[in-house]
C-alpha cells in the first residue's frame, strides 16, 4: 500500500525534507537580512532579532505540529473573535508607521495582529466547512463571506492592502477547493463583472493616497524615478543588476547603499536576487516550489476534510504571498505590502508562517495516527 | 471517525481538484521565472548600468595650477587651500528648497545660486556654487549636511598672489571659465567651474599652467553621502613659470609712479627680457580671482583710472619728442641730412599759412643733428620730416617696431598708430594733408605708441640695432618631465641702417642726459643716455602748466638706456599728464636704472640661475 511509505512514528523522510526546505529558506532569509543590515551598528541588529523570531517560530511550529489539529480547529471561532478585537484595538491605539496603523506595541517590539488573522481565518473557514455539509450557495458562499467581511474591513481600515488581499485570496481559494457548481461560478463571475465599476469606485475611493500612487505608478514606474515609482524601479534595478551570477554577498549596491528601501522586509527578494543573480533565484524558486509541492502532497493525502481544508488554506496563503511578493519586486504587480514568507524580516509574520507550516505538517501526522 | 466519513465524497472531490492548484502553481512559477529571466539575463546589463549610475558620482579633482616665480625664484603666484561649495544635481530632490536653504544659511544671493544650478551642462558633474567659504560657513554647511542632500564642501586650491598688487597687470588673474569660453576648442577639456587665467600671463600661458583635471568616482548612498572612493584618476599639476622680471625692480618701478597714472617698462636690450613692467593704477589680483558680485565688478570697470588697463602694453600715447630718435636714424639713413648738416631754428616753422612753433620760444639758432636731439629742437625735425615725407617716416617707424605688435606674451596688446597716406585713407577715408607730415615728425598728430614699444625702440638703439622680442617667461618647469626648460631670447630683426648711424645717435642721447633736456636723469652711479618727450594732448597752450587742469596737461615721456658704453637696461617711462618729460619722467628713469645697477652688483647672474634650482629643490609643492 502506498500508505506504508508514510507509516512511521516521529521523523520520517517526508518530514525531514519538509523541515529541511523550511530551514533552508529561513537561512537564506537571515543571510540576506544580514547582508543588508550587518553594518547597522546597533547592539541587537535585525539579523539577530530574526534569529530570535525563528526560534520562537520553531516553538510555534512544534506546538502546531504536535497537537491534535481537530482540537486546534475547535478554538477557531473564539480565536477569530479575539483577532477581531485585536484588529479593532490596533485601529484605536496601535502604533502607526508610514501612514498605516498595524502594530500593537509590546515592550520594545510590536505585534501585528493582521498576520495572525490570516491563520485564524484559515482555521475558521476550515472549521466552518468541515463541521457540517454546507449545501446551497448561501451556505457555501454567502455565510463564510459574512465571516470574512468584518476582519477584511478592519484590516483594510488600517490600511493594510497586502493582508486584505491575502484575506480575500484565502477565502477565494478555499471556496474554490470546497467546490462550486460551474453555474454558480458563472453567476458569481457575471455578478462581479457587473458590480466591478461600483466596487472599483468604492475601493479606489477608500484607498489612501500612497496606495493609489503605488498602483498608478505600477503602470509606468520609470516616469518619475525620484518620486512615486521609486520603489518599483529601484527594486527592478536591483534584481536586474544581479544578472546571471549576482554581485556576491554584501555586493548588492542597491540595498547596501539604501537605494532600495525596505531591503530587509518586503524587498528582501530583490536583495537576494541582486547578490546571487539568476542562478540564486532559480535555487530559491525551486526551494519554494518544493515546499509547496510537499504541501500539495499533504493535501492529497489528507484523511478528513478539515485537514485537507486547513492544508489547502495554508498552502494557498503561502503560494499567494510568495507569488505576489516576488511578482511585485519584479515589477509584475503593483507594490502592496506583502512580506516574502520565511524570508522577510518580521516577528509576527515569521512566527505565523512557521505556525501555519507546523499545522500543515500536523495534517499529515494526524492522518497517520489513525493506524 | 464520524467527521471523516461524513464528507468522504467531498474530500475526494477536493483532492481531485488539486490538479488545478498544481497546474496553476507551475504556470505561475514559470511566469515568475520568465520575468526574472527577462530582468536578469536579457535586460541585466541595462539594469547593471542603472545601478552603477545610482551609486557612483563623479567628482572633479581640480589640478594644482602652475606657480609663478620671478627671475630670481621669488614666488609671485601660488595656490592656497580653500573651501568650495558644490551641489550634485542628481541628489537634489527639491531645487527651490535647496536654494532657499543655502541663501538663508550662507546669505547667498538666491538668484545667483539659481543661475548656477540651472546653467547648461552635464547633470552628472557637480555644480560649483560658492568658493572661498570661510571656516565658519564650511562648518555650518557640514553640520546641516543631513538637511542638504547633494551639497558638498570640497577643499580646493585657490589662487593666491602673495605680492598683492605687485605686477598685477603682468601676472593677471584667474576666474571661472565663462560659458562663451567653454564653447571654444581651447577650453574643450574644461567644465563649468574650472578656473582659467583671464588676464595677463595667467591668461596667455593658461594652457601650460592649467594642468589637467582628475576625476574621483565616489560611491554614494541613497541620500548622496559619500561612502568610499571607487576610482581615482589623478589630476596633473600645471607647469610653473619663471618670469624675466625682477620683483624688486618691479616694486621700485611701481612705487616710482606712486599714485600717478602711467607706465614704466624696463627691458634687457641684449635679450628682450622684461625686467619690470609697471602700470598705474593697479588692482589686486587676489580680489579679481575671487567671485565678484556684479556691483564689485561694475566698480572696477567704471573706475575712471581704468585700473584693468595695462598701460604698458595697451596704453597708446603720442610719443612726442621720443619719436625724434627714430627720425634721426631715418634722416641719416636716407641721407636727408648728415651729422654735420645744420638747420636754422628761429622758434617756428612756416608751412603754408600756418606757423609750427618750436617748444623754445625764440628758437635754438643753428642746430646740427646732435644739437637737435640734445635740445630736442622741433624745427630741425619739422624740416627733416618735411624733406623725407610721411611714407619714408612710416616705413622707418615700422622698422623700429612702431605700429606693430612687440609680440610680448600678454593678451590684447595694442599697436598704436603709424600714420601714412594709406592709413588715413583707410581709417578716416580722407586724403593726407601735407601739414600732418610736420606734426608727425615730432611724434604728434596721429602718431601713437605704447610704452612697451618705446622701451623696445630705445633698447634696439642701445643694442646696436638688434631688436629682440620682449620676453616675459625665462623658463618653464615642466611638471610632467620634471625638467626646467629655459626659453631662449628671440631676435626679431636687425635695423637696416648703415654702420655708424646708431653710434652717432647713441652719443647724442648720452648728450641729452649730460647737457640737454634730460639732465635730471644724470646719475653718479652709471652713465645714462636718454630722450625726453612731452606729448601734447591738446593744441591749447595758454599760460603756465600749473594753471591747466590736470586732464589737459601733457604726458611726460622719458626713454633711456644704461650704461652708455655697454647697455644692460633700457627703460621707458610714461607719466600721464605729468607735464615735461625732462622734469617729471627723467628722474624716475634714473632712479630705476640706479636700482637695477645696485641690485646687479650684489646678484651676479650666475647666482640667479642657481636660485631657480634651489626653489625647485626646496619643493614648491608645499605651497601649491
Amino acid at each position: 500500500m502506498i500508505d506504508r511509505v508514510f507509516i512511521s512514528r516521529g521523523f520520517d523522510n517526508f518530514d525531514f525534507r519538509f523541515i529541511g526546505l523550511i530551514f533552508a529558506i529561513l537561512g537564506i532569509g537571515v543571510l540576506s537580512i544580514y547582508s543588508v543590515t550587518h553594518d547597522q551598528g546597533v547592539a541587537f541588529p535585525f539579523y539577530a532579532k530574526q534569529v530570535v523570531w525563528i526560534l520562537l517560530g520553531t516553538v510555534a511550529f512544534l506546538v502546531m505540529w504536535l497537537s491534535d489539529y481537530h482540537r486546534i480547529a475547535r478554538l477557531a471561532y473564539p480565536a477569530y473573535a479575539i483577532i477581531l478585537i485585536l484588529l479593532a484595538v490596533v485601529l484605536l491605539e496601535g502604533k502607526s508607521s508610514r501612514g498605516a496603523q498595524r502594530w500593537i506595541p509590546m515592550g520594545s517590539f510590536a505585534f501585528q495582529p493582521s498576520e495572525f488573522a490570516k491563520l485564524v481565518l484559515i482555521l475558521t473557514l476550515a472549521h466552518y466547512y468541515s463541521q457540517a455539509p454546507r449545501v446551497g450557495w448561501f451556505q457555501r458562499v454567502v455565510l463564510p463571506g459574512l465571516l470574512v467581511l468584518p476582519g477584511l474591513l478592519l484590516i483594510l481600515k488600517q490600511p493594510d492592502l497586502g493582508s486584505g488581499l491575502s484575506f480575500l485570496a484565502i477565502y477565494a481559494a478555499m471556496l474554490l477547493m470546497v467546490g462550486m457548481r460551474s453555474k454558480a461560478v458563472g453567476v458569481i463571475l457575471l455578478f462581479s463583472l457587473m458590480l466591478f465599476p461600483f466596487a472599483w469606485e468604492i475601493m479606489w475611493g477608500s484607498l489612501h493616497d500612497y496606495q493609489q500612487q503605488r498602483i498608478m505608478t505600477f503602470v509606468d514606474p520609470v516616469y518619475d524615478t525620484g518620486g512615486k515609482g521609486y520603489h518599483a524601479l529601484q527594486s527592478r534595478i536591483a534584481i536586474g543588476a544581479g544578472e546571471l551570477t549576482g554581485k556576491g554577498l554584501y555586493g548588492g549596491t542597491q540595498s547596501q547603499l539604501k537605494f532600495l528601501p525596505e531591503g530587509h522586509t518586503d524587498f528582501i527578494f530583490s536583495v537576494f536576487a541582486e547578490e546571487w543573480g539568476f542562478l540564486g533565484v532559480l535555487v530559491l524558486l525551486l526551494l519554494f516550489v518544493g515546499l509547496i509541492w510537499l504541501s500539495l502532497e499533504v493535501v492529497a493525502r489528507a484523511r478528513d476534510q478539515l485537514g485537507a481544508l486547513l492544508a489547502v488554506g495554508i498552502l494557498c496563503m503561502l503560494c499567494f504571498c510568495v507569488v505576489i511578493n516576488i511578482g511585485m519586486t519584479a515589477g509584475m504587480f503593483p507594490i502592496v505590502g506583502i512580506p516574502l514568507p520565511l524570508m522577510s524580516y518580521g516577528g509576527s509574520a515569521t512566527i505565523m508562517t512557521m505556525a501555519s507550516l507546523g499545522l500543515l505538517l500536523n495534517v499529515k501526522r494526524r492522518r497517520l495516527s489513525f493506524f | 471517525m464520524a467527521t471523516v466519513g461524513l464528507h468522504d465524497s467531498e474530500l475526494g472531490e477536493l483532492q481531485r481538484r488539486l490538479i488545478i492548484l498544481r497546474v496553476g502553481l507551475l504556470l505561475v512559477v514559470a511566469l515568475l521565472g520568465l520575468q526574472l529571466w527577462n530582468l536578469q539575463i536579457r535586460e541585466g546589463p541595462y539594469y547593471r548600468d542603472l545601478s552603477e549610475n545610482n551609486r557612483t558620482r563623479s567628482v572633479i579633482m581640480e589640478p594644482a595650477r602652475g606657480l609663478i616665480y620671478d627671475r630670481n625664484g621669488v614666488l609671485l603666484a601660488n595656490n592656497v587651500p580653500s573651501f568650495t561649495l558644490y551641489v550634485s544635481l542628481e541628489d537634489v530632490k527639491d531645487p527651490n528648497l535647496l536654494i532657499d536653504q543655502l541663501s538663508s544659511l550662507l546669505g547667498l544671493d538666491a538668484a545667483l545660486v539659481r543661475k548656477k544650478l540651472t546653467a547648461r551642462g552635464s547633470k552628472q558633474l557637480p555644480r560649483k556654487v560658492k568658493d572661498r567659504l570661510t571656516l565658519r560657513e564650511a562648518t555650518l554647511v557640514e553640520s546641516h549636511r543631513l538637511d542638504l542632500p547633494g551639497v558638498m564642501v570640497q577643499v580646493e586650491s585657490q589662487r593666491n598672489y602673495p605680492g598683492g598688487m605687485t605686477a598685477a597687470h603682468l601676472l593677471g588673474y584667474v576666474g571661472e571659465v565663462s560659458p562663451e569660453q567653454l564653447e571654444k576648442p581651447d577650453f574643450a577639456d574644461l567644465h563649468q567651474g574650472s578656473v582659467v587665467g583671464q588676464y595677463g600671463v595667467e591668461k596667455f600661458f593658461d594652457r601650460l599652467m592649467r594642468g589637467q583635471a582628475g576625476q574621483k568616482s565616489i560611491e554614494v548612498d541613497a541620500v548622496g553621502h559619500e561612502k568610499r572612493t571607487v576610482v581615482v584618476e589623478q589630476p596633473h599639476a600645471g607647469d610653473d613659470l619663471y618670469l624675466t622680471i625682477d620683483v624688486r625692480l618691479q616694486k621700485v618701478a611701481e612705487n616710482l609712479l606712486g599714485e600717478e597714472l602711467g607706465a614704466i617698462v624696463a627691458l634687457d636690450p641684449r635679450t628682450g627680457d622684461v625686467l619690470a613692467m609697471a602700470s598705474r593704477p593697479g588692482f589686486d589680483p587676489n580680489i579679481l580671482s575671487r567671485e565678484l558680485t556684479p556691483k564689485q565688478w561694475a566698480e572696477i570697470v567704471q573706475d575712471e583710472g581704468r585700473p584693468l588697463n595695462n598701460r604698458a602694453s595697451q596704453g597708446q600715447y603720442p610719443p612726442g619728442s621720443v619719436f625724434k630718435v627714430m627720425m634721426a636714424a631715418a634722416a641719416l639713413e636716407t641721407k636727408t641730412v648728415t651729422p654735420s648738416t645744420s638747420i636754422f631754428c628761429n622758434g617756428g616753422y612756416q608751412f603754408g599759412r600756418r606757423l609750427y612753433r618750436d617748444w623754445k620760444a625764440g628758437g635754438h639758432g643753428w642746430v646740427d643733428l646732435r644739437h637737435a636731439l640734445v635740445q630736442s629742437c622741433d624745427v630741425y625735425f619739422y624740416t627733416v620730416g618735411q624733406r623725407m615725407g610721411i611714407e619714408t617716416m612710416a616705413s622707418f617707424a615700422h622698422q623700429f617696431g612702431l605700429g606693430e605688435e612687440t609680440e610680448i606674451e600678454l593678451p590684447s596688446e595694442r599697436v598704436g598708430i603709424v600714420p601714412s597716406e594709406a592709413w588715413k585713407q583707410k581709417a578716416k577715408n580722407q586724403a593726407w594733408l601735407p601739414g600732418e607730415t610736420i606734426s608727425a615728425s615730432i611724434g604728434q598728430g596721429y602718431v601713437s605708441v605704447t610704452p612697451l614699444q618705446m622701451a623696445s625702440l630705445i633698447g634696439t638703439v642701445a643694442n646696436d640695432g638688434v631688436m629682440f622680442r620682449p620676453r616675459l617667461v625665462k623658463a618653464v618647469m615642466n611638471r610632467a618631465t620634471g625638467e626646467l626648460q629655459q626659453r631662449s631670447a628671440v631676435p626679431k630683426r636687425t635695423l637696416k641702417l648703415r654702420p655708424g648711424i646708431l653710434p652717432v645717435i647713441k652719443e647724442a642721447l648720452a648728450g641729452v642726459v649730460k647737457e640737454g633736456t634730460g639732465t635730471r636723469a644724470q646719475s653718479a652711479l652709471v652713465t645714462i643716455a636718454g630722450k625726453t618727450g612731452t606729448a601734447q594732448i591738446t593744441a591749447l597752450r595758454t599760460g603756465p602748466e600749473k594753471d591747466i587742469p590736470k586732464k589737459f596737461r601733457d604726458h611726460a615721456w622719458f626713454v633711456a638706456f644704461a650704461p652708455v658704453e655697454a647697455p644692460t637696461i633700457a627703460v621707458a617711462v610714461l607719466g600721464e599728464h605729468l607735464g615735461h618729460g625732462g622734469s617729471a619722467s627723467a628722474p624716475l628713469a634714473k632712479e630705476l636704472i640706479e636700482t637695477y645697477v645696485k641690485l646687479n652688483l650684489h646678484t651676479p647672474s650666475a647666482v640667479k640661475d642657481g636660485a631657480i634650482a634651489r626653489v625647485r629643490d626646496a619643493g614648491g609643492q608645499g605651497t601649491r
